[in-house]
């Protein structure tokens, strides 16, 4: 057992997954010497040459595009976006290219293909350093989109990730990558994609966040304990598919339900889940289902006081359990 | 560099030099005849309700036989588009195949009845499937190139698009890495002169997207859809140098449209009857057999035969296209992935259709 940063587990699991299986390459922008921006591929390229560690030139489209053409042809492509705000020029090919191809050859041709992106703010990033792009990709049928939060779970998703038959979009919180470590086994493990954690065992309110927000969620459950509230975390860690049951199982037992995220409210992913709970957990409810999630303004501001009016951050999730708490 | 600008008069000669025997050359001829037939035969079945939709090919036989008869079909990959009938028979869909997916059919190859007819689309065969968002499959294309390359199979990897769509922007971000990488991958450009209805003027500044090649650093070939031996003899080449690993080729192969764009358009709204009676003179299908007669390689009697075997062949599609089973509502949820999650399926109050 080893304890690691978060970008270090997802760096090591790169390479170990590459030393195992000769088919998976990286492709993205500055992936190469340079290790990418946030040095996840520190040290790749030398490893496994430039074949299969490809700096690519500034184009996503391209990026996930031959990411599909090579996943048709027998490899096992890992694409880096490099920073997810920048994900959109390939957003055809992520949603209509790569989301279709096993639904529209009837299942003659999947796609084993990830799609690694930094996600989120805190990190003084701005308009387009910062954003949380998910519910993009989660509203489509045929991409999976996977959220980690501890360097344990990075690993084993991540591996899980690379070893399906079908693309996967895999987000990684900017935040995280250097200020979160962890134990992590050096085992083979994965950790299935579609199953969510409890991450804190409670009974009066149930609190549902993934990524960063994963790691505000508890804290902020900490703090009420003192005050005599007992809440319940689940980490998602996987968003498409989601684990219902373990929203469900929790929600009918606790009959109070906060989602958290940090990505903007409006038709955000904590739309869907409070759209199941309605309909599937409405009879145990004792309190509306609720919502801390970011402001609906169009990116993350830059100035460090009006990035922090952004941010979801503990004190908003505390207050926001509290009032559930109390209704 | 438009290599189609003096044809021969005899191709025999040229024929043999290019390395085609006479059986090539009425190979050539038969799967331009046969894609001719089964595109007139779709837009009877929809004009009769049989089928809902076509989407044509007809005045592109001669580029896609010349260019996909350099090809090894089954080893070499073709992403094809919506146009691309002739060239899928080439690499080897059978009429039935095609049939099969104009009435949607259960068993159809491209998609099971999925998509949209003349979608086409064939993994056993290396016919990458077809999608509507024009321009798309030209980055597949390069990334199977890309892994033809990285595993050593020496696979060659041909796509084709129109000419409005060359404009997209894909098109750029694969020719360049293509470049880059000297991939084993040809671009064709089968340039009919519309985008729907608006004419290559008002998409193109310049006269030929074969021009953008040197952008590149590639060459940039043109073609004429009615020089079939040309289109064959420069598609030769583009492999010749992908195999070598010197990189891809830019062709571009001037056709004529001669249907509307699709079942569902009325080209005489932007297109002239005297304009498409023009084109109509430049139909590859009569300029190959007019070539094939004076060099005496197509006898009357192989014609006659070709033809009875032709029609034979697109009435047994469509006999057998009309039988064939619909697919069924229970396997409409399948293959969104590999596997089944529990968490994708309808929660009990349904998906809102009342029917779950």
């Amino acid at each position: 057992m080893a304890v690691r940063t978060f970008i270090e587990a997802i760096r090591e699991t790169l390479a170990q997954e590459m030393r195992r299986d000769a088919s998976i390459i990286l492709l993205g922008e500055d992936v190469g010497l340079k290790g990418g921006v946030f040095l996840a591929t520190d040290g790749l390229q030398i490893e496994f040459g430039e074949e299969r560690v490809i700096d690519t030139p500034l184009t996503e489209s391209m990026i996930v595009g031959v990411s599909i053409g090579a996943a048709v042809n027998g490899l096992r492509p890992v694409a880096e976006i490099q920073f997810a705000d920048f994900i959109f020029p390939a957003f055809n090919q992520i949603q209509s290219q790569a989301a279709r191809m096993r639904y529209r050859t009837n299942n003659a041709l999947g796609l084993p293909m990830t799609i690694r992106a930094p996600y989120g703010g805190g990190v003084h990033g701005a308009l387009y350093h910062s954003q949380s792009v998910e519910a993009f990709f989660t509203h489509i049928p045929g991409i999976k989109v996977v959220v980690p939060s501890t360097p344990l779970d990075a690993r084993g998703l991540l591996r899980s990730a690379i070893r399906d038959p079908d693309p996967v979009l895999f987000l990684e919180h900017k935040k995280l990558y250097r200020s979160v470590r962890g134990e992590v086994p050096d085992t083979d493990y994965v950790t299935p994609l579609g199953s969510a954690a409890i991450t804190r065992a409670g009974t009066q309110v149930t609190v549902i966040a993934y990524g960063l927000m994963a790691h505000h969620a508890l804290e902020a459950a900490a703090r009420v304990d003192e005050e005599g509230i007992s809440v319940e975390v689940i980490d998602l860690r996987t968003l498409r598919p989601l684990d219902t049951e373990t929203v469900l199982n929790s929600v009918r037992k606790t009959g109070k339900c906060l989602i958290v995220h940090e990505d903007n409210r409006f038709g955000g992913y904590g739309a869907e889940i409070a759209a199941l709970v309605a309909e599937e957990a409405f009879d145990y409810l004792d309190a509306p289902v609720t919502r801390i999630a970011g402001p609906d303004v169009p990116g993350v501001p830059y100035n460090h006081v009006l990035e922090d009016w952004f941010m979801v951050n503990p004190d908003k999730i505390t207050s926001g359990i509290r009032r559930l708490a109390a209704y | 560099m438009d290599v189609s600008a003096n044809q021969p008069n005899d191709l025999t000669a040229p024929a043999a030099s290019a390395g085609l025997t006479r059986d090539d050359l009425v190979g050539l001829y038969r799967v331009m005849a046969l894609g001719r037939a089964l595109d007139e035969r779709m837009w009877i079945l929809n004009r009769s309700g049989r089928v809902a939709f076509v989407i044509s090919g007809q005045g592109h036989e001669g580029a896609q036989a010349g260019i996909t008869w350099a090809l090894r079909p089954g080893e070499d990959w073709l992403a094809p588009y919506y146009r691309s009938i002739t060239a899928v028979l080439r690499m080897g869909m059978t009429p039935r195949e095609i049939l099969l997916g104009s009435y949607a059919r259960a068993d159809d190859p491209s998609s099971g009845g999925r998509q949209m007819p003349n979608h086409y689309g064939h993994i056993g065969r290396k016919i990458l499937s077809v999608s509507s968002p024009v321009a798309s499959q030209v980055l597949h294309a390069v990334g199977i190139a890309l892994a033809a390359k990285l595993r050593g199979t020496g696979e060659v990897v041909v796509t084709s698009t129109g000419e409005g769509s060359s404009n997209q922007g894909d098109v750029h971000e694969a020719l360049n890495f293509a470049a880059i990488h000297h991939l084993p991958f040809i671009y064709v450009v089968e340039n009919n002169g519309y985008a729907i209805s608006v004419p290559s003027a008002r998409e193109l500044p310049v006269d030929d997207v074969a021009s953008r090649a040197v952008a590149y650093g590639i060459p940039g070939v043109i073609v004429r859809g009615t020089d079939v031996l040309g289109c064959y003899i420069a598609a030769k080449e583009a492999v010749r140098r992908a195999r070598a690993g010197e990189g891809p080729t830019l062709i571009e192969a001037k056709v004529e449209r001669l249907t509307a764009h699709s079942s569902d358009d009325q080209q005489t709204r932007y297109r002239s009857e005297e304009e498409i009676a023009a084109h109509r003179a430049l139909d590859p299908l009569p300029a190959f057999r007019g070539q094939l007669r004076a060099a005496g390689v197509l006898t009357d009697a192989a014609e006659a035969a070709m033809t009875a075997e032709i029609a034979a062949e697109v009435e047994d599609a469509t006999r057998f296209a009309e039988a064939a089973a619909d697919p069924v509502v229970e396997d409409v949820a399948r293959w969104v992935f590999a596997e089944d999650w529990p968490g994708e399926r309808p929660p009990a109050w349904g998906f809102g259709t009342g029917r779950d």
